[in-house]
């Protein structure tokens, strides 16, 4: 081979990682990373799916919505989100999160278990060698990548500089070209692997019976040590962290007695037992919103063509109010159901004088950040759940929840429910 | 002429690789439009060298300390270590009070309450687990003082 100077490498490899007898692990083989790849098999595309759905669920088509730059080749979608059933986005998002966070001890183990391929000897043999070596850093590096900045952006830690959004968006999608290619090369092995020992054999063995898999595999040691665990204790410790990180996790989408055990949720927690102390995504204050612009001056202004209403709180509450339980269903992961009442955001569309809403520009007092406006769907208009909330829960919104008043729409994610609204344009056919 | 001799392997790998770099090119190309192309291929590249350089070396250390000193109640250590770890690898922003406040602000919520909830879990974990290896070392050895 005269691929990149290979044959000049020494045949025998230099000491250390790349000699196989240095990986001393009896655990380690095709077996072993086959279970915990088959357990990623089924967890990564349902948190890959998940992620488009929450990309959908922004309607990026629609005005502004779309924060990840200009529309290309990856950032398609066949339908619009839809607003039934109303845990649609509480769902799909909870499941994003919080399987996401529960995949990490897989991945590491998974990690652990393949680590001897990362020292191969020689380190290319051929341009097919190169290629597969290429994207498996690409696999590992993308992987580490997207989980480590999901996981820091629902604890609101950002130490890059880059967009969150564009590079999560599509460093998805190198994550899921390097994730599909391994699939398809290994999936062949990992049938093969699994036949040979059944997994229920494997939790009846124990330390004693612990012998290291036996074949060809380069992952398997050549001077093994003595087991110290059982492959049931590492699996079986696998998923006991998975299985915590679960339970600290899920109650802040899950709710419910859960809540109660979602230590490290970012989002477990109550703020007290008022009808305002639920979980709030931005205070008031982080986005300068101040006591002044939402006092008796306020005023919420309607616009369709030309023509503007402008309503004062009181013209609000005077319009017919629903009130409708829905829930608040954040992109980081976590959601609150709350019964919210307010004035019907068609019956506004009819009062502007719209007759057919094509669709509807809600801006903020906000002045900075990202969400101060959003752009709704027909459908997110014309549901009869949708509001402009003016109380919850029986009382007048909090400054933190968006008093003087706040959009909320069935299955919209958290930050297009917009707080502080003062004007609300639609765009459609008037009457 | 043969692919395989040149290559080492059959057409399909070459294009199955190739189809799947270039569409991860492509989607790199995206995120590099967003701004900030230097810190990207940074956070892409860090996290493997943290992973593969610092990460893995470090608790393989760590373990095999931990198997030089105690073998027999190895995993009395190693398996509270791996639960502790895990929750800190995940939650370690909220743990640490990284952020500069912005979590606080933001929620509402106080950023203290994580370090000592962390703290207790992990001590409970160490704890259980030391009462377990306590009970199995006596069922060993029944004489008295035995632990």
């Amino acid at each position: 081979m005269i691929v990149l100077g290979v044959n000049r490498l020494p045949r025998i490899p230099p000491p250390g990682p790349f000699r196989r007898e240095a990986w001393r692990s009896p655990l380690r083989g095709p077996w072993l990373t086959s279970v915990l790849g088959a357990a990623l098999l089924v967890g990564i595309p349902v948190v890959f799916v998940t992620g488009l759905l929450s990309y959908v669920a922004y309607e990026p088509a629609l005005g502004r919505n779309n924060l990840i730059g200009d529309p290309g080749f990856l950032d398609f979608y066949v339908f619009s989100w839809p607003t039934s059933p109303v845990w649609l986005y509480a769902l799909t998002q909870g499941l994003h999160v919080t399987v996401g966070i529960a995949l990490v001890p897989i991945v590491l183990v998974k990690l652990w278990s393949a680590m001897p391929k990362l020292f191969e000897w020689p380190p290319l043999r051929s341009p097919a060698h190169a290629l597969e070596r290429a994207s498996l850093a690409l696999l590992v590096s993308s992987t580490l990548f997207q989980f480590a900045t999901g996981i820091l952006n629902a604890q609101l830690y950002y130490p890059w500089k880059f967009s969150f959004l564009a590079a999560h968006f599509y460093g998805g999608w190198v994550f899921i070209a390097a994730f599909v290619l391994h699939a398809v090369l290994k999936v062949p092995t990992m049938r093969r692997s699994l036949r040979e020992r059944r997994l229920i054999d494997e939790l009846r063995r124990g330390l004693d019976e612990t012998k290291p898999e036996t074949g060809e595999s380069e992952l398997i040691p050549s001077a093994p040590s003595a087991p110290t665990i059982s492959r049931r204790g590492v699996l079986g410790v696998t998923g006991g962290a998975s299985l915590g990180l679960l339970a600290l996790t899920a109650g802040q989408s899950v709710g419910g007695p859960l809540r109660e055990i979602a230590l490290l949720a970012p989002h477990g927690r109550d703020l007290g037992d008022g009808p305002n102390d639920f979980q709030i995504n931005k205070t008031a204050r982080s986005v300068g919103i101040t006591p002044a612009q939402t006092g008796d001056g306020w005023r919420l202004r309607l616009v369709n063509g030309t023509r503007t209403l402008d309503l004062s709180r009181a013209d609000l509450l005077a319009l017919p109010q629903r009130t409708y339980e829905l829930p608040i269903a954040c992109v980081e992961g976590w959601s609150t159901t709350q019964t919210w009442s307010g004035v019907r955001l068609r019956d506004l569309a009819a009062l502007a004088g719209v007759e057919s809403v094509d669709e509807l520009l809600v801006e903020s007092l906000q002045e900075v950040g990202s969400f101060r406006r959003a752009t709704l769907s027909p459908g997110q208009v014309g549901d009869r759940r949708s509001l402009l909330a003016l109380r919850v829960n029986g009382a007048d919104l909090s400054a933190d929840h968006g008093f003087p008043a706040r959009i909320v729409v069935p299955a919209l994610p958290g930050v297009h429910c917009t707080k502080w609204v003062n004007r609300l344009e639609f765009k459609g056919t008037r009457a | 002429m043969r692919l395989r001799p040149v290559y080492g392997a059959g057409p399909l790998h070459l294009l199955s690789h190739v189809a799947a770099l270039a569409l991860a090119a492509y989607a790199f190309t995206r995120i590099f439009a967003g701004g900030q192309p230097w810190n990207v291929v940074l956070w892409f590249a860090g996290a493997l060298l943290l992973h593969d350089a610092i990460a893995f070396p470090l608790y393989t250390a760590l373990n095999r300390l931990a198997l030089g000193r105690a073998r027999r109640s190895v995993n009395h250590v190693r398996v509270p270590a791996l639960l502790s770890g895990c929750a800190f690898v995940v939650y370690f922003p909220l743990i640490l009070g990284l952020g500069d406040g912005r979590y606080e602000r933001a929620t509402a919520l106080s950023q203290d309450v994580y370090l000592g909830r962390w703290l207790l879990l992990s001590g409970a974990m160490f704890a259980v687990s030391a009462l377990l290896y306590a009970v199995r070392a006596r069922r060993a050895e029944p004489s008295p003082g035995a632990a």
